[in-house]
């Protein structure tokens, strides 16, 4: 598979199929990166869970943090990296391992070994890219940002329950 | 629709940013004509301020209908975002504004809008921001100006007034050497005839006020965010890639990525300075762009017929159009924008001064004012009006000698055209 640019269509089935994400190298830090997709993710309706080891036991949006992967109890669908290209590998072995069903690799994070073998198990890779920039781009929120969502469409937005802005993703 | 194939340019025209109303299924994009938004609750009013969720919270940062018209803008230069302000004046000021510092200089061609050439000199001098001027039609000026306070490079793609067509790929090369930006103003080709990222701009500025709206009805302005530049390479640009103040700390270049610049622009430049478009004028101007292509192409197309005409004139000494075989620029024209050499040319009367004075005294269809861009056909003699305070010489130097007459060609008949000119200059002498 290609991994330099993916359909909308396959980051969107993404989207729609998973329930829970695991995020390893979250942060509690307000402004990074990484807390800002935990937060939106939760926000739209995931089950988001923070990986860290040095965070273990603590809680970050009210999220209990764990160690590992192999730590966490309940399934875990995608295992969004926050960690650099080289830490890649060997969480993919470990999301391999735990029955994920995506790796999924931040912006600035591609590890194409690490794709082969989570290809090879089953599982769907998606590097370089971010969660919460793709669900808003696909969602059309990130229009108010005046950013490209490199999409167009004629069909009318959908609105989430918790109010007009916030958007949720269509199916198709 | 599938992403497997971007849509092609007449497309995005139309459609690029443009989804019906979730509210009320309104197909042509509404404009939402109010100052602020109701946050759905207390957590998301604080999301939205900590620039965690996108959204909306006060029309001079966003709104939805300038929204639409960043997007649309974006896609047509392939860009990775947008932000639309009040003028072309306002976008070049927060450009600047978020890459420089008191004390740094950039470089510009010398080859500019004449109201560029104000602000770069007189009103940035107050920021203690220096331009330092080089030669557009020969880039190694370019290099030759360099040094370490150095932190970006302007230019216009295709110039004021007389249509010089710069050679962006060989300035661009300069820029990418020596690690700084290069923005280019691209009012005068649009991305219809020319879309400066694939020549190697990283920040594309506009004048929305000219061919992009096109109808000569509202001012505002844009910039275009390639997401072609790392702003965490080098420690030149600290509003992008230091922990900013104003939002707890944020390193806005590792937040937002590879469209970091426009949000910077937005969030710290438009947020504290404040030049805002009016949601009425990007409404206007988003109804602008629907018709770009179709435009463009009548304006080339009378131009060339009008340059043409116009050279083989008994009256007239020269004519400098990009698009005529001969004129130095022919053949960077023909790289760059094969479509056409835009609207905009200059070309001079034998009667000098006073034959200028009479042939904007007689037209009837063209309008005597100072604009561009417009689908009237427009004329000017710049000595007798936007240059007139300053000395022949003066003139003469910034291409506004007592004998050059100034057309921006519309989109009317191009024999209706013609036929005023020629009347006109009949009257002229």
């Amino acid at each position: 598979m290609n991994h330099d640019s993916y359909s909308d269509d396959y980051i969107r089935g993404i989207l729609n199929s998973v329930r829970s994400f695991a995020i390893v190298g979250a942060s509690a830090n307000t402004v990074r990166p990484s807390y800002f997709v935990l937060k939106y993710l939760l926000d739209k309706g995931y089950t988001a869970i923070p990986v860290n080891p040095g965070k273990a036991g603590s809680e970050i949006l009210g999220q209990k943090v764990y160690a590992s992967l192999r730590d966490i109890s309940g399934p875990v669908d995608v295992v969004d990296v926050f960690r650099n290209a080289q830490a890649a590998l060997g969480i993919t072995k470990e999301a391999i391992e735990i029955g994920a069903k995506v790796v999924w690799m931040q912006l600035g994070v591609r590890n194409d070994e690490a794709a082969g073998l989570a290809e090879e198990a089953g599982l769907k890779v998606v590097m370089n890219c971010c969660p919460k920039i793709e669900y808003a781009r696909l969602s059309g929120e990130i229009g108010w940002a005046g950013v490209n969502s490199r999409a167009i469409s004629s069909a009318r937005p959908k609105l989430a329950p918790k109010g007009v802005q916030h958007r949720i993703l269509r199916k198709t | 629709m599938s992403d497997e194939k971007i849509p092609s340019f007449n497309t995005l025209a139309i459609h690029a940013g443009a989804q019906p109303d979730p509210a009320t299924g309104a197909r042509a994009t509404p404009i939402y004509q109010t100052t602020s938004y109701v946050f759905d609750d207390v957590d998301h009013a604080a999301s939205l301020f900590a620039l965690q969720a996108f959204g909306n919270i006060y029309t001079r940062i966003m709104n939805p209908t300038q929204g639409v018209l960043e997007e649309r803008v974006a896609a047509l230069d392939g860009g990775t975002a947008a932000l639309a302000v009040a003028s072309g004046h306002a976008a070049q000021q927060l450009v600047f504004h978020t890459l420089l510092e008191p004390g740094d200089k950039f470089i510009a061609g010398r080859q500019l809008y004449g109201g560029s050439i104000n602000q770069f000199n007189h009103a940035f001098k107050k920021f203690d921001w220096e331009v330092v001027w080089a030669d557009t039609t020969k880039p190694e000026t370019f290099e030759t100006a360099l040094d370490d306070k150095v932190k970006a490079i302007f230019v216009e793609s295709l110039a004021n007034p007389g249509g010089i067509v710069v050679d962006i790929e060989a300035i661009s090369k300069i820029a990418k050497k020596a690690g700084i930006p290069l923005i280019v103003d691209n009012t005068m080709a649009t991305p219809y005839l020319w879309r400066p990222k694939e020549s190697g701009a990283d920040i594309i500025v506009y004048s929305l006020t000219k061919f992009l709206g096109g109808q000569g009805n509202s001012i505002g302005g844009m910039i275009v965010d390639c997401g072609t530049f790392d702003w965490m390479a080098s420690g030149k640009y600290p509003t992008l890639s230091e922990a900013c103040e104003s939002y707890n700390g944020m390193k806005l270049a590792e937040t937002f990525g590879n469209f970091a610049f426009a949000i910077a622009c937005r969030v710290l430049g438009l947020r504290d300075l404040g030049p805002c478009i009016s949601p009425f004028n990007a409404f206007l101007i988003l109804n602008g762009i629907e018709t770009l292509p179709l435009r463009m192409q009548r304006h080339c197309d009378n131009a060339l017929a009008v340059a043409e005409w116009l050279e083989k004139q008994d009256q007239v000494s020269w004519v400098s159009y990009a698009g005529l075989t001969g004129d130095p620029c022919h053949e960077l024209a023909k790289k760059y924008m094969p479509k056409g050499a835009g609207a905009v040319f200059t070309f001079g009367l034998k009667g000098g001064f006073e034959a200028g004075v009479k042939l904007v005294s007689n037209v009837k269809l063209f309008s005597h004012l100072a604009n561009i861009g417009d689908t009237r056909s427009l004329i000017i003699h710049p000595a007798s009006t936007t240059h007139s305070q300053l000395t022949p010489e003066q003139r003469t130097a910034a291409g506004a000698g007592d004998d050059v007459v100034r057309l921006s060609i519309g989109i009317e008949d191009a024999s209706d055209i013609i036929a005023d000119l020629e009347q006109a200059m009949a009257q002229a002498g």
